[in-house]
């Protein structure tokens, strides 16, 4: 996208208004139930102008179960040489169970899409060393994003996908005809692209193995975790900040197999004046935390939506720079930009609050969050430890 | 007097409702009543006549951006930015309200019955008579009053339980103006670095009680119960906390 042609993309009043925020909106049934993307497309459909029409996309999760053993991948080619070449690595390095254009149809608004092709792929074991299976998929991700031309892999988890690209999120819904898919959480954004391109590959959500993150806000700390995170193996090629935070989960949750709780402290950690106030056993844990993973803490305004198979996290930076509301409907736990986009939706919720910053709200399968009676509005905080 | 209008929002584009709104306005219809609203942002933005605006739903970001004298009333919880530089009227909220409530406002009055999210009252400002009014009935998350100069600012609290405290840190970080007055217990270590705890004084006393009888009326209070308990003031250490910062 050339800056030269934003005014085509630009409001219908053409008169160069932009609003200025990313949309990110989280829908998950904490039941298990899958549901069509219907009301999550609406919803960010709500908040039409937060993004200026740069970057649209989902996460969709339990979405292929009758494929749920097999990594899902979806790959995005800008040229058939680049596919055939990254088919033919796909062959030697898995068992191929199934190749397929993902379904598109003609939207207005969507320009120059690239192909976006789905794979259904099993470990080769005899070709894994040894590597646990995820190690062995997150280094052929990085082989296909770093090594292959024209080749990106948007999705690489078993039973989800990510579908994302150049134009509105209700527009790219329509383009990849979302309208047929079911899952029991949804996780959607609207792009607003600050100091990047707004190409494919930067669209949210990003994505390894199963993790997914949607992210309204700025990293500017991008080149140290950037950095810290190569020396795991994981390669920043989408061009943007938002990456990072996905390899940061993967490493933090799946290899070193820390809670998101701690997690959340790692990238939003408490101010040293908070932590002074602290036990001494806490105060312990904090600093250590801040030594340890001081590289990964995520510095700038943000709010992002995390989300792996059975768990919906949504996490904003210690002073709440970016917004975030959540709401609860029986089993089913909403995160969003505003919260008209869940009332839009579900107008009758058992709570709507504001969480603190810093402070992960989790939704998780079997673990519905329970609503407090008469709570409107909670602030949700111990300071004082 | 015109009869009151209604207006179902249901799909209507945020710049559609508002030029809307200001024509009706502009007929000399003195209430207006909105349905379904979903998020339209900037309503009541540039209207300057004392219309009575009656909201269902949950209004958009900006939320009497800019508005001089008209009167709105929430059924409902607002987003973000209610009030931003509002120069005159009243927004009362029946629910809660999100970031930075009040923005830079210069005059009018925001109640909101429930809690309110980061940076209520960021910089609002007063000169001569104008001087705005903000009464939270909840409690407010950190640095509530941030930057303030001018205005005033009142925490209420009315949801905390016996013995305990409110919970936002950083209040009135930057402050140079103004006044907080604050209903329940803070910490010397929850206060930002440019302001004091103060004990009332007859003017704060008579302040309160016309501002906490109005909030009492909005939503059905006892102005007399709520008044008993003691409050705390903070007002500002310096006129120019930052006056050295950027120069040399």
């Amino acid at each position: 996208m050339k800056l030269k042609e934003l005014s085509r993309i630009n409001n219908f009043y053409h008169d160069d208004k932009v609003i200025d925020a990313c949309s990110i909106f989280g829908m998950m049934d904490t039941s298990g139930n899958r549901f069509s993307g219907k009301p999550v497309v609406e919803a960010i459909a709500n908040m039409h102008v937060r993004g200026n029409g740069l970057g649209g996309g989902f996460a969709i999760y339990g979405l292929y179960p009758e494929y749920a053993n097999y990594y899902a991948f979806h790959i995005m080619y800008l040229s058939r040489e680049g596919q055939a070449k990254v088919e033919d690595f796909l062959r030697h390095k898995f068992h191929v169970i199934d190749a397929k254009e993902v379904p598109t149809k003609p939207t207005p608004g969507i320009v120059n899409p690239p192909l976006v092709w789905r794979y259904f792929l099993e470990v080769k074991v005899e070709e894994s060393n040894g590597q646990s299976e995820g190690d062995y998929v997150v280094d052929r991700v990085m082989e296909i994003n770093t090594k292959m031309e024209e080749a990106f892999v948007f999705s690489s988890g078993k039973n989800m996908a990510v579908f994302k690209g150049v134009g509105y999120p209700e527009e790219i819904a329509e383009y990849f005809c979302l309208e047929q898919y079911e899952g029991y959480l949804w996780t959607a954004h609207g792009r607003f692209p600050t100091n990047t391109p707004g190409w494919w590959g930067g669209a949210h959500p990003f994505n390894i193995l199963d993790w997914t993150v949607i992210h309204n806000g700025e990293i500017s700390s991008y080149g140290i975790n950037r950095r810290y995170l190569e020396q795991f193996g994981y390669n920043c090629t989408m061009q943007t900040d938002t990456e990072v935070v996905a390899y940061v989960v993967d490493l933090l949750i799946r290899r070193h197999g820390l809670p998101v709780e701690i997690v959340a402290k790692i990238l939003a950690p408490p101010f040293w004046s908070y932590i002074e106030r602290c036990s001494p056993k806490e105060q312990k844990l904090f600093r250590t935390l801040r030594q340890v993973y001081g590289s990964l803490l995520l510095n700038g305004p943000f709010t992002v939506i995390i989300a792996h198979q059975g768990e919906m996290i949504g996490l904003t930076d210690r002073i709440r720079l970016r917004p975030l509301t959540v709401g609860v409907k029986e089993s089913v736990l909403y995160l969003s930009s505003e919260e008209s986009a869940i009332r839009l939706v579900s107008p009758d919720l058992d709570r709507a609050w504001i969480p603190m910053g810093g402070e992960p709200i989790v939704g998780s399968l079997g673990k519905p969050l329970k609503p407090e009676k008469a709570s409107v509005a909670e602030i949700k905080s111990v300071r004082k430890c | 007097m015109k009869e009151a209008v209604t207006i179902d929002a249901k799909g209507i584009f945020y710049r559609e409702l508002n030029a809307k709104l200001r024509k009706v306005v502009s007929n000399g219809t003195q209430k207006i009543e909105l349905r379904n609203v979903y998020g339209q942002r900037y309503i009541g933005t540039d209207l300057d006549k004392p219309v009575e605006i009656e909201i269902f739903g949950t209004p958009g970001n900006d939320l009497g951006a800019f508005m001089d004298g008209p009167r709105i009333i929430v059924h409902g919880n607002a987003q973000d930015g209610c009030g931003n530089t509002m120069n005159n009227g009243e927004i009362i909220i029946h629910g809660h309200a999100g970031d930075i409530l009040g923005l830079s406002a210069r005059g009018g009055k925001i109640f909101v019955r429930e809690d309110v999210g980061y940076r209520a009252g960021i910089h609002m400002k007063e000169y001569q008579d104008k001087k705005p009014m903000v009464v939270i009935g909840g409690t407010a998350q950190d640095f509530l009053g941030e930057y303030m100069a001018g205005g005033i600012l009142i925490l209420l609290g009315l949801k905390l339980k016996e013995g305990e405290s409110h919970k936002a840190n950083f209040i009135g970080t930057g402050m140079h103006g103004g006044a907080i007055y604050i209903r329940g217990d803070v910490e010397e270590f929850q206060l930002g670095k440019e302001v004091s705890a103060a004990e009332l004084d007859e003017n704060d006393h008579s302040v309160l009680k016309k501002l906490v009888g109005e909030f009492a009326y909005h939503f059905g209070y006892d102005a007399g119960e709520i008044l008993k308990h003691k409050f705390t003031k903070l007002f500002p250490l310096y006129l120019r906390p930052y006056g050295r910062l950027y120069a040399y």
